[in-house]
């Protein structure tokens, strides 16, 4: 029997194929999916905030996109994943309200999946795919036996990236 | 002396105050919304969860759960986030009252009118509770236009859990179920001071 993994906001978990893991409703936040095809070893985090050094409080690790892919990448070496097959795939970063142009709050979503590609990019980490950006949130499922990440959102299309 | 306040470490007394903000911040706003749609609308006793990140999307109905979101963006000598928050059922019900049924479909998506009556429901709650913050606090609160989304429940929560975010790891939420006689609905008041704000708000109250 597979299972399917769940990842709450600022949280992240690892799986092993046939299992899946899944995060829901992402709004602004990023999901970021690393996997090893070769073993067919997944995880995934839910980060919220582009950067921990800029926070004081600072020790979910989970919550940043730097210190998030960090530790997911730790738990899966743990698990057997092998550090050099590492690939990854994002979703996420919509921007849920049209604030003002000036509004520092509107370009959370952008910065996040900024922060994110930076991060893999200073890894060495191969970015896949990507389904970024936009007004609208989004639930995302990743299944390691075919490295395949589905993404549903509020009346549209299922699509698999 | 300034109230030093950590989100993860809220002490009874700052507990109770926010609480009894959210009482009479959603108690005015049920009052408003009462008048305005000229029907007797009841509240219950507010709740104020102090809740994981990953518990949050679970207080509607999951974090898939289709919602209606109208954000307030707040300045002055408060600062942060406002958020009302309804399932589409509440929403829908609200509408029909205020509009009579007579614009757009009993279900399915709303029209550009009934988004518009939605906004202003958001408009005079989100007054109404930040004017009794307002002159409780003796502190000066403006509020920005309503900015509406309809989304899974989770997706639109992130946007104040990400404000909370900044300065916790918790996210801070009065909570309020209101609903006339027969048909409840439930509504969900949130309120994201930043943490200069908090600091302001129970140091004018002497705390």
């Amino acid at each position: 029997m597979s299972e399917m993994i769940k990842v709450g906001m600022a949280d992240l978990n690892v799986c092993i194929s046939p299992n899946a893991i899944t995060t829901l409703g992402l709004g602004s936040c990023v999901g970021i999916v690393l996997y090893d095809p070769i073993r067919k070893i997944a995880g995934m985090v839910h980060v919220m905030l582009p950067d921990s050094t800029k926070i004081i409080n600072n020790e979910n690790k989970a919550k940043f996109a730097d210190t998030g892919i960090d530790l997911l990448i730790k738990q899966m070496l743990a698990i057997g994943a092998e550090r050099r097959s590492l690939v990854a795939k994002i979703a996420g970063g919509a921007q849920m309200f049209a604030f003002g142009a000036n509004n520092d709050m509107m370009r959370i979503g952008d910065r996040n999946v900024e922060a994110t590609k930076l991060k893999l990019q200073q890894l060495g980490i191969s970015l896949k795919a990507e389904d970024t950006g936009a007004n609208y949130g989004r639930t995302i499922e990743f299944y390691p036996e075919t490295g395949m990440l589905l993404i549903k959102s509020v009346g549209k299309e299922k699509k698999t990236i | 002396m300034v109230s030093q306040i950590n989100l993860n470490q809220i002490d009874n007394m700052q507990y109770d105050v926010l609480k009894e903000i959210g009482n009479i911040g959603a108690g005015n706003a049920t009052t408003a919304l009462s008048q305005m749609i000229n029907s007797k609308i009841d509240m219950k006793v507010p709740k104020v969860d102090l809740l994981e990140f990953k518990e949050l999307s679970d207080i509607v109905g999951g974090a898939e759960n289709i919602v209606v979101g109208i954000l307030f963006t707040l300045e002055g000598q408060i600062d942060g986030m406002m958020m009302f928050m309804m399932d589409m059922g509440a929403a829908r019900h609200l509408v029909n009252l205020l509009l009579g049924g007579a614009y757009g479909s009993e279900t399915g998506k709303f029209s550009e009118m009934e988004r518009s009556a939605l906004n202003e429901i958001g408009n005079i709650i989100a007054g109404a509770y930040l004017s009794s913050l307002s002159s409780l606090t003796n502190l000066l609160i403006t509020s920005s236009i309503p900015y509406m989304a309809i989304d899974m429940s989770g997706a639109i929560l992130s946007v104040p859990a990400i404000e909370f975010g900044k300065i916790g790891d918790k996210a801070l939420l009065i909570e309020t179920e209101f609903g006339d006689t027969d048909n409840a609905v439930n509504g969900y008041f949130i309120l994201i001071p930043t943490i200069d704000s908090y600091r302001a708000i129970l140091s004018s109250l002497g705390l």
